[in-house]
């Protein structure tokens, strides 16, 4: 994806805005149902002490991903707007 | 006033407990049944479906918590659990828990409890934390948007419980509604149109159609099986329900929805309808994680700090646990013994036979006496501290610090949440296994645990250090204590990691799987509730366990030693065969002997020991720990045979009741009888290889 990069680039302290899901089947259910889905605000808050895995808030709550789990989640600078609320416009 | 006739006449209604993880579920449990019931606020704290009875005005509640979850989409068995008791249980109503610091994504949960439930109740808890952080939530425009009861409460204080009870009065009066429907995408709309009123007549209302027609179209064989155990019939079996299915899946693919794409239109049907309720009713998006916590994660989990206070944590439960339970011990102990001593001459007033003086007052009181002398006070301590680590949510952190090293071994961060259980009790730590989605990691999880010693250790391994070990006297003593015991601890965890590796390199093979962990916001503990609850806990179980196992083993182990067919008594037969292999390992057939018959609990292994030298006649009664010493050393022992008996004490077959757990967790007699093997193994190649290097060290 142009201009995009990984969850896994995002440094402790900075923000993102989910762009795209590429992960399948399962885990990419467990994803999206903590919140996890396109347009909603990530920011990464800590690494633990070897580095992995690493802390992001999503919707208000830390989680903690294992770096080969993020591997499918595709980020993109976050809009000015907080888009927290799921966008159902996008219906597939 | 109800009468008497009226309340028993009453049905008892079923009220399924749910909610995400993390959102206090089992505070308002506790607070709605008054049990006493272990809490945690991180995954897998109820792993087990538990009940309990409540009592509200017009009518009987048993009240379900089921374990938390995200969505009712199971990845794990505990999930599935809390699935199946949600979906196919037929409760006469859900209460769903929500955070109010969280709610929009509590909310996906909430919708999905609606559309199988008829009667739902939401429970906004930690409305106390949202008013610290400045959050405010209208909950009659969340009722209203959500078309379902909403009460607010802060589960810790019980006042806030009242009008939960009384709404569910309320909500149980009413008779059962159409489930609450879900808009989703057009085309996913279209195929439920088409599949729902067939589904409907061959229901006939034991389930929700719609609910059911969604779950057909998205294919979830093990969520299909459980609903045909339900429904007692394969509803795919049916043809119409079958010519209708075909035509909605077909509808599906014309339009695209396959696979993940048509999960992604449910999932997406689903947050749609959690904004917009949101957004009608001014919720304010989730701002649960605050400044604070992100100091104190800055601080417990970086790279230079996380690890050292970790150990210190650890170092210093310890240090009270020791420090703490040493006065009451000796207090006790000698207690006990002054009791024995007026038992004793008690039977000899009665002119009772000496074979049943030695029976009652050198079996069983003494390792009875013993048991609550030396268990009680480091358990009666340990239990409460290890609960406030728990109910601050430091835990979590845990388990996210140490997954790196458990995932290099093929294993699952959680299963450092599942060791931390074991710590308190090996049963408990493998049911607790539940909480890893992947057999394999679980099956490892299972398998490793006893190398985690328990509560039932902790007394003898303190014990030996303090005898042994520690020349230390007063204070200095116990730090010393608590390092040694810190170190044990560490060596039990790098045993974990051996045998998960190795584990995964042979008998379990396979990859890691993914791992997705919640740290919640760290909240003060409720000091004096949790240490009163732990407490209780704890006091109950030791006296319950001396009664149930130290007793008769009190019993046995005197007619061990007392019952001698051919002049040589039982006991110093056991020792005897025992004694060449125990050699090797650096113990004595004693030691090994009191290992084996401690296989009904842990803590009666050190007290079968002493008893053992004692029937051998070398010290006449026991008057404190320094007697001990005395005691063990007058048997042969060194330095080295202590560390080759705590070695051991970590590294050994697991007792009766984690094995029996084992078995039921597993089902397969092959892999309880791995569980039995492999810490035995490891254990006496340890104590072997000790013995080997250390043995010309010792004068």
């Amino acid at each position: 994806m142009k201009g995009c990069s990984l969850l896994s680039d995002l440094q402790p302290g900075q923000r993102a805005t989910v762009r795209q899901l590429t992960t399948e089947g399962g885990m990419r259910r467990r994803l999206m149902d903590i919140g996890l889905r396109e347009g909603a605000a990530v920011e990464c808050v800590g690494r633990s002490p070897w580095g992995d895995p690493v802390a992001y808030l999503i919707c208000g709550a830390l989680i903690a991903l294992r770096r080969e789990d993020c591997a499918g989640i595709w980020i993109g600078p976050t809009d000015g707007r907080r888009s927290a609320d799921g966008d159902a416009k996008r219906n597939d | 006033m109800e009468t008497r006739s009226e309340m028993t006449n009453a049905r008892r209604c079923a009220v399924a407990l749910a909610g995400n993880p993390n959102v206090g579920k089992s505070t308002v449990f506790n607070a709605l049944t008054g049990m006493r019931q272990h809490t945690g606020n991180w995954p897998g704290k109820t792993v087990s479906v538990a009940r309990g009875a409540c009592r509200a005005s017009r009518h009987a509640l048993e009240v379900i918590d089921t374990p938390g979850t995200y969505s009712l989409i199971a990845h794990s068995a505990e999930e599935e659990t809390a699935r199946n008791f949600i979906c196919f249980g037929a409760p006469d109503a859900a209460i769903v828990v929500c955070d109010a610091t969280c709610l929009e994504r509590n909310l996906n949960l909430a919708l999905q409890t609606m559309e199988v439930c008829p009667r739902v109740l939401i429970c906004v808890n930690l409305m106390d934390e949202a008013r610290k952080r400045g959050i405010h939530v209208d909950l009659d425009a969340l009722s209203r948007a959500l078309g379902a009861p909403v009460v607010g409460t802060a589960a810790r204080s019980r006042s806030t419980l009242a009008p939960l009870v009384d709404t569910l009065d309320a909500l149980l009066d009413v008779p059962a509604r159409e489930c609450r429907r879900v808009p989703y995408p057009a085309p996913l709309e279209a195929a439920l149109a088409a599949l729902e009123p067939t589904l409907r007549a061959a229901l006939g209302g034991r389930l929700s159609a719609r609910w059911l027609a969604l779950r057909l179209l998205e294919n979830d064989g093990a969520l299909l099986g459980e609903a045909q155990e339900y429904l007692g019939a394969d509803m795919r079996a049916l043809p119409e329900v079958r010519a209708a299915l075909e035509q909605a899946r077909a509808a599906l693919d014309a339009a695209g929805l396959t696979g993940d794409k048509l999960r992604d239109a449910v999932v997406s049907g689903l947050t749609g309808e959690a904004g917009r309720v949101c957004a009608c009713a001014a919720v304010p998006t989730g701002q649960g994680y605050g400044p604070r916590d992100r100091r104190l994660d800055r601080l417990l989990t970086s790279r230079r700090t996380g690890y050292p206070i970790m150990l210190l944590m650890l170092a210093a439960v310890f240090y009270i646990t020791i420090s703490g339970a040493n006065y009451p011990s000796e207090l006790l102990m000698s207690a006990f013994g002054r009791v024995e001593e007026a038992l004793r001459a008690a039977l000899g007033a009665l002119g009772a036979p000496a074979w049943l003086r030695g029976a009652l007052v050198e079996g069983i009181w003494r390792v009875l006496s013993w048991v609550v002398a030396v268990m009680l006070p480091p358990m009666a301590i340990f239990f409460p501290l290890f609960a406030l680590l728990e109910d601050s949510g430091y835990l979590p952190r845990v388990a996210y610090m140490l997954d790196r090293p458990l995932k290099r071994c093929r294993a699952c961060g959680k299963q450092c949440l599942t060791m931390c259980m074991g710590l308190g009790c090996n049963a408990a730590g493998v049911v607790g296994c539940r909480i890893i989605d992947s057999s394999r990691e679980r099956l490892i999880a299972i398998l490793t645990n006893s190398l985690m010693p328990c509560n039932g250790r902790f007394p003898t391994l303190i014990l030996l250090i303090g005898t042994f070990f520690t020349a230390l006297p007063g204070p200095l003593g116990s730090v010393w204590a608590a390092i040694c015991l810190t170190l044990l601890i560490a060596v039990s965890v790098a045993a974990t990691l051996v045998a998960s590796a190795l584990l995964s390199r042979t008998l379990l093979k396979g990859l890691p799987s993914s791992f997705v962990l919640e740290l919640p916001p760290y909240r003060r503990p409720q000091f004096a509730q949790a240490i009163a609850r732990a407490l209780m806990d704890r006091i109950v179980f030791v006296l319950g366990r001396a009664a149930a196992v130290a007793a008769p083993a009190g019993l046995f182990i005197w007619l061990m030693a007392n019952v001698a067919p051919g002049g040589v008594s039982l006991m110093s037969r056991m020792a005897g065969a025992l004694d060449p292999l125990a050699r090797l390992m650096g113990l004595d057939g004693v030691i090994l002997s009191a290992f084996i018959l401690g296989f009904p609990a842990n803590e009666i292994v050190l007290p079968l020991a002493v008893m053992a030298y004692l029937e051998q006649g070398s010290v006449s009664a026991l008057s404190g720990a320094h007697a001990v010493r005395e005691l063990l050393a007058a048997n042969g022992w060194t330095w080295l045979t202590a560390l080759n008996t705590m070695l051991f004490s970590l590294m050994h077959w697991p007792c009766s009741t984690t094995l029996l757990t084992i078995s039921r967790e597993t089902g397969s007699l092959r892999w309880t009888a791995a569980a039995l093997a492999l810490p035995t193994a490891m254990g006496m190649a340890v104590c072997m290889l000790t013995t080997l290097l250390m043995g010309p060290f010792v004068r």
